[in-house]
């Protein structure tokens, strides 16, 4: 976790304080609507279907166990009484009062966090690889990286008013949890052969009605070169994005259009005009790397007895830690993954009272390290095998061990129509039946990895475009409708998935998924997943399943 | 006429403005003017000879670097806001302040507002035609409303990392 300065902190005061003057003129009559909307969305507000939404960032989806407190008092005082963790690793709150969103903030502030850059067209928060400073994978720890990149991108005079917003991931191992490379900007840190730090660049993904896998454009920046690349990157998005068609102003059509490498050469020429007066002194990195609160692990044995014996008694727990818990690089220790969707459930959602459970839980076992995973989870990175038993109970106490990650019933969704203002349809219920639908847990892992992801409309909040199965909502004459496409991956292996066939009515997607399941539990290969048989067999075998009825 | 702010050492005041804006289709008044990039690749060597100081006026689609020769003869490069959401200019601004080390007036002109005075500063602007009515001391408050910057840019100012070193 890093930790905030005098600097750090004075800047968000200053933040809150602004906004607090913001909305006392609008509040007053001063500004009308139309003028508070940009200042409002500047700071993560927005007016949705049926209140404000307030969208918290939650810096590479980091956490200490002050802040989800702070966010459970929030939800409670606040809200009703619960948050929904999106697929940028944010928090939001759904049913806020204007008059209220000043103090929210000041409360935020008080335990250094905010809503900055949460909306508008600006650099987003940046996402990480939530096993950071955990994985024996990693190269080296994003959070680093991520945390210069948020100081940078933080009220940049240049880059505040883009042509469309701007989402950075950064992964740091070969095992891709972040989607990079549908991100505007995709950085995988690499070691060169002489064994010197640096970046993967990939621009230009991204989802929306026109998804792309983002194309590499350098194969190794140097690591201490990052902020004067992407300075560059973003100067030529900056001028030569289109800003005459929303749907097309994003960075992805900018590298479409002018081919990847025509893109890469004229960053190469910026890059080489600003030079390295613009990136962060050596010293300033290493103040930031000291700035995250140590870890300390204890000497252990490799394995645990405590946790072995449970494993062999408990079955329940046994199949936690099948599918929820993950190798640590620490001897002893494990991450573990706590599922935010609990089969009926509303994917993401987290209650009060759950915030304060993991909250106490990192507190005591977990070194007070909290993450948010791009797939709506939460994640405790840092857990002695010995206490996994305990945690384990506690989590399943208020539902929140559900064994599923990966799971056919660890389902991507956005909030769809039960909240948001652009969507064509519903995702949540979509995603609920189908959890229903494959509940039995036997049969969820004897299926094994397959990703869902759905989305209400075409913006594609919920990546349904990198779904194994993606599913989208769509409106046909008032009635909700969803189309499947097939194939798709936000991971190493990304790909963009294909539209199977005509869109079914909602009360006959889960029925098709099972369809399609039993056409991959029939034709897979020794350690094939989902994907791996799609993409041997191609799609026809699925079709034919989902449409049998309608020769 | 709109409200000119100067922004000189440190300090926004009410300037007289002493320049004509002039548009493409309009005849060109006596004395100091702005006019477009177009009529100043095709008239401004004329106008330069006639003893008047010029400003040059730029779309947001049109490069600084089409200057660069003619920076040290132009007193001032009016950066359009065709709307506040359009940041092209702000590169721009930077680009003549940092690349061209342009030293004459770079003035924000169109949909100029006080929100958006503290990047505009930071970017290199130090002359403002506030849309929205905003006062030199309006204008003043709204660019130091942060005590910190985390980046470095056109103005002197130092950022988080620097403070931090001292």
């Amino acid at each position: 976790m890093y930790r905030y300065d005098a600097i750090d902190r004075e800047f968000l005061t200053d933040r809150a304080n602004e906004f607090r003057s913001q909305v006392v003129r609008r509040l007053a009559g001063e500004i009308t609507e139309d003028q508070f909307k940009p200042l409002r969305l500047m700071n993560g507000l927005y007016l949705q279907l049926h209140a404000y939404m307030l969208r918290i960032a939650i810096p590479y989806g980091s956490l200490d166990s002050r802040q989800l407190r702070k966010l459970a008092e929030i939800a409670r005082t606040y809200d009703k009484g619960y948050g929904h963790f999106t697929t940028r690793t944010n928090l939001q709150f759904h049913w806020i009062k204007l008059a209220d969103a000043p103090d929210i903030l000041d409360h935020l502030a008080s335990v250094d966090m905010h809503a900055i850059q949460t909306s508008g067209n600006c650099i987003r928060n940046v996402t990480a690889d939530p096993f950071s400073g955990a994985t024996p994978e990693e190269i080296d720890d994003p959070r680093v990286w991520s945390e210069a990149i948020r100081q940078w991108s933080s009220l940049h005079p240049e880059f505040s008013f883009l042509p469309r917003k701007f989402k950075i991931a950064i992964t740091a191992s070969a095992k891709d949890r972040t989607a990079a490379r549908v991100h505007d900007i995709g950085l995988a840190i690499k070691r060169d052969r002489s064994g010197a730090l640096g970046f993967e660049v990939m621009v230009g993904g991204g989802l929306g009605a026109t998804p792309y896998v983002g194309p590499t454009i350098r194969e190794f920046l140097p690591a201490s070169r990052l902020l004067s690349y992407l300075e560059a990157i973003l100067r030529v998005y900056n001028r030569l994005g289109r800003r005459d068609n929303r749907t097309k102003a994003r960075i992805k059509i900018l590298v479409a259009s002018l081919g990847a490498e025509e893109f890469a050469r004229k960053v190469e020429a910026e890059w080489e005009a600003i030079g390295p007066g613009s990136d962060l002194p050596d010293t300033e990195l290493a103040r930031i790397r000291a700035a995250f609160a140590p870890t300390a692990f204890e000497t252990l044995p490799a394995r645990s007895t405590a946790f072995e014996e449970a494993k062999g008694t408990n079955p329940a727990f046994a199949r936690f830690v099948r599918n929820n818990v993950k190798p640590h690089k620490a001897p002893g220790y494990a991450i573990v993954e706590v599922s935010l969707k609990a089969i009926g459930a509303t994917p993401g959602d987290a209650s009060a009272e759950q915030m304060e459970v993991v909250a106490d839980l990192a507190e005591r076992y977990g070194q007070n390290d909290i993450r948010v995973t791009h797939e709506q989870n939460l994640v405790l990175p840092h857990v002695k095998q010995d206490d996994l038993p305990t945690v384990y109970a506690a989590l399943a106490a208020v539902d929140l061990a559900t064994p599923n990650i990966n799971l056919i019933s660890d389902i991507i969704a956005c909030p769809g129509l039960d909240y948001c203002a652009l969507a064509n349809a519903r995702a949540i219920p979509v995603a609920q039946h189908i959890a229903e639908r494959f509940a039995d847990q036997d049969r969820a892992e004897l299926i094994g990895e397959l990703k869902i992801k759905i989305s209400g409309c075409i913006n594609a909040c919920g990546h349904h475009h990198v779904g194994h199965i993606g599913i989208l909502g769509v409106d046909k004459k008032g009635e909700e409708f969803y189309q499947l496409t097939l194939g798709g991956s936000g991971a190493e292996d990304a790909s963009v998935g294909k539209v199977l066939g005509p869109a079914l009515p909602a009360n006959k997607v889960a029925e098709a998924i099972d369809a399609m399941v039993d056409v991959y539990l029939s034709q897979r290969q020794e350690g094939e997943r989902f994907l791996d048989t799609l993409r041997r067999t191609g799609a026809a075998p699925f079709k034919e399943a989902v449409y049998a009825d309608a020769h | 006429m709109p409200t000119l702010i100067k922004l000189e050492a440190g300090r926004f005041t009410r300037a007289e403005d002493p320049f004509t804006s002039v548009g493409d289709d309009q005849e060109l008044p006596p004395g100091d003017v702005i006019i477009s990039l177009t009529r100043f690749q095709n008239d401004g060597e004329r106008l330069l000879g006639q003893g008047r100081a010029l400003g040059v006026r730029l779309e947001p689609a049109e490069e600084a670097a089409a200057l660069a020769y003619d920076l040290p003869r132009i007193a001032v490069v009016a950066l359009a806001f065709p709307g506040y959401r359009d940041g092209r200019a702000y590169t721009s601004a930077r680009v003549l302040r940092e690349r061209y080390g342009f030293k004459g007036e770079v003035r924000a002109v169109g949909d100029v507002l006080r929100e958006q005075a503290q990047f505009m500063v930071r970017c290199g602007f130090d002359a403002f035609e506030p849309a929205d009515g905003a006062t030199p001391e309006e204008w003043a408050a709204a660019a130091a409303r942060f005590r910190h910057v985390y980046q470095r840019a056109a103005d002197s100012r130092a950022p988080a990392f620097a403070e931090r070193e001292e």
